[in-house]
């Protein structure tokens, strides 16, 4: 079981669209977070930045641009991409650097600006890159692969329009009281099914939107911390950044088909998004019984039911029920999305994995104001990149 | 006219331009036999096979539906919408043999409505858009009772 790095400190600039350039959203994060944490810019020795793609150069060294904008250091850096899961590799290299004990304290940045609308590719004529080719030649938007997964979790599992509509009025009621959730309005469940059709099953209110935001995060060593006078902090105890074992049955973003499966013998194991949090469970010999609060990425209602099953909440085709009988709202057995989650936040791509962290700290903290998971110990974060970038965080106090 | 026009794949290589059994070529691995679509040339993806070589295959032309959903909005570029934008259908067609599902849009004047999974379809030729001189085709699936229907009808 690998040693742990403590999180002294988590800071987010909040979610919105506001517009502006992506690096003053991380560094109002890094501020945020290294205030949280009690450390100076300078005591800052590795950086290490998640990437966005739609930002041009500054965005693919993400790590040089948010320290040349702290003001130049010398702090060593990385930047690192892999899509929606971005931020918990930048994590899982800021973590390695700590455990290997090259430097004591590194601070985690992401931060994106988002186009309106639906994402697109990026752009030009780029025929062997699947994005683009989607978008071409089948028109499917990212919507398209949630709804996908919608009806089938409808056909297999009896999942109604109700139990998706009452995902977003659960995680609309956690968001109303985040200071840095977008969207702070409650929503009813007649809102959501009056809202327009976008991807059938899903409707605009259940699909997440696109967003500007930051989250960072300041890591150090355990015995840093405790010379900072911490005895309890927060923890990391595991960081999955998983791929899929072959054959992937299950067809994903941005791919025309799955694997195909007529040379392989035999069960297959887990599917992909299961063993995601799999992978963090053991390396910290923490199961799934543990937690007390999850973050899971939620790009649809129907997909945050899907988590449920994955991360082990539940058994398979038992998600419908947690949720109906109240268990994943604030107050029930296993909160899930307390901090409103992407329904409530939209998503800014290399800062969501970061700031599914950021609210994990402040549950297990006790600091979570209005929406605080009682006696929070244990939270594991669940999220999934492009092109097949599992991503998940444990955290331990 | 688009008779007049000169029809070409959206997408080379990809699929067969033939008018009564169009396929989409996929790439069957000689060393262990793992299909792909589309196809891979260089490297097998099973990570138990370390195959260089391969067979171009055509895949089956008919599978039932995994999945399907719609498009109720215009896709972004480098989709190539009609004016005004007409929502089209989705669907993710498991194919038996291979045992693999393939995505594909639906073919026009199918909602969801009309769509259930297992629904058994086929695949079909249609144009993804056009220009002045050319008819720009793609595989798209087409429900097996409304595709017998389309061909009855000499369409």
């Amino acid at each position: 079981m690998p040693e742990r790095v403590a999180v002294l400190g988590a800071g987010m600039h909040p979610w919105g669209k506001w517009g502006r350039n992506f690096v003053e959203y991380g560094v109002a994060a890094a501020r945020a977070a290294l205030e949280d944490a009690g450390l100076s810019w300078h005591d800052v020795q590795f950086v290490s930045g998640a990437e966005t793609i739609r930002n041009g150069y500054p965005g693919f060294v993400a790590g040089a641009t948010f320290a040349q904008a702290l003001g130049w250091t010398g702090a060593r850096v990385a930047s690192a991409y892999a899509a929606c899961a971005s931020g918990a590799t930048a994590l899982a290299a800021a973590r390695a650097q700590i455990l290997a004990g090259l430097c004591d304290v590194a601070l985690v940045v992401g931060a994106d600006t988002t186009p309106k609308g639906f994402f697109a590719p990026v752009g030009g004529e780029r025929r062997d890159d699947p994005d683009w080719l989607r978008f071409h030649l089948l028109g499917a938007t990212n919507p398209t692969y949630f709804a996908l997964y919608a009806r089938r979790r409808m056909e297999l599992f009896g999942a109604t329009e109700a139990d998706f509509a009452a995902v977003k009025v659960k995680n609309a009621r956690h968001g109303a009281v985040n200071p840095y959730a977008r969207y702070r309005d409650l929503v009813s469940a007649e809102q959501v099914l009056s809202s327009p059709m976008v991807a059938d099953p899903l409707r605009l209110l259940e699909i997440c939107a696109t967003s500007d935001g930051g989250a960072a995060l300041v890591l150090t060593s355990m015995e840093f911390a405790h010379r900072q006078g911490l005895q309890n902090p927060v923890t990391v105890a595991a960081v999955s950044t998983v791929t899929p074992r072959f054959p992937q049955t299950v067809i994903e973003m941005p791919n025309f088909a799955t694997d195909s499966a007529v040379a392989v013998s035999g069960e297959t194991g887990p599917t992909f998004r299961q063993s995601i949090t799999q992978a963090a469970y053991a390396e910290a010999g923490i199961g799934p019984e543990d937690v007390d609060v999850a973050e899971v990425y939620d790009l649809s209602t129907a997909l945050e039911l899907d988590w449920y099953e994955d991360i082990g909440l539940c058994k398979e085709g038992e998600a419908e029920k947690l949720l109906r009988d109240g268990n994943t709202a604030v107050g029930g057995r296993i909160p899930v999305n307390p901090s409103g989650g992407l329904s409530s936040f939209g998503e800014a791509i290399p800062a969501q994995a970061i700031a599914q962290v950021c609210e994990l700290t402040w549950q297990l903290r006790g600091q979570a104001t209005g929406r605080q998971v009682e006696g929070a110990r244990i939270g594991v974060s669940a999220n999934q990149g492009l092109f097949g970038h599992g991503s998940s965080v444990l955290l331990a106090r | 006219m688009t008779a007049a026009k000169v029809r070409v794949p959206a997408q080379p290589g990809w699929f067969t331009l033939d008018p009564e059994a169009p396929a989409l070529l996929g790439s069957r691995c000689d060393t262990c036999g793992t299909v792909a679509f589309p196809k891979e040339n260089a490297f097998c993806r099973n990570p138990d096979c370390p195959g260089t070589t391969f067979e171009e295959v055509e895949l089956s032309r008919q599978g039932r539906i995994w999945s399907f959903t719609d498009a109720r909005y215009k896709p972004p570029d480098p989709y190539v919408a009609t004016d005004p934008y007409e929502p089209f259908c989705i669907a993710a067609v498991e194919l038996a043999a291979e045992q693999m599902v393939v995505l594909g849009q639906v073919v026009p004047g199918i909602s969801a409505g009309e769509l259930a999974i297992g629904t058994e379809m086929e695949l079909v030729l249609d144009t993804l858009y056009e220009d002045d001189d050319h008819q720009y085709l793609v595989w798209k699936w087409a429900p097996v009772a409304a595709s017998a229907r389309t061909q009855a009808a000499g369409a």
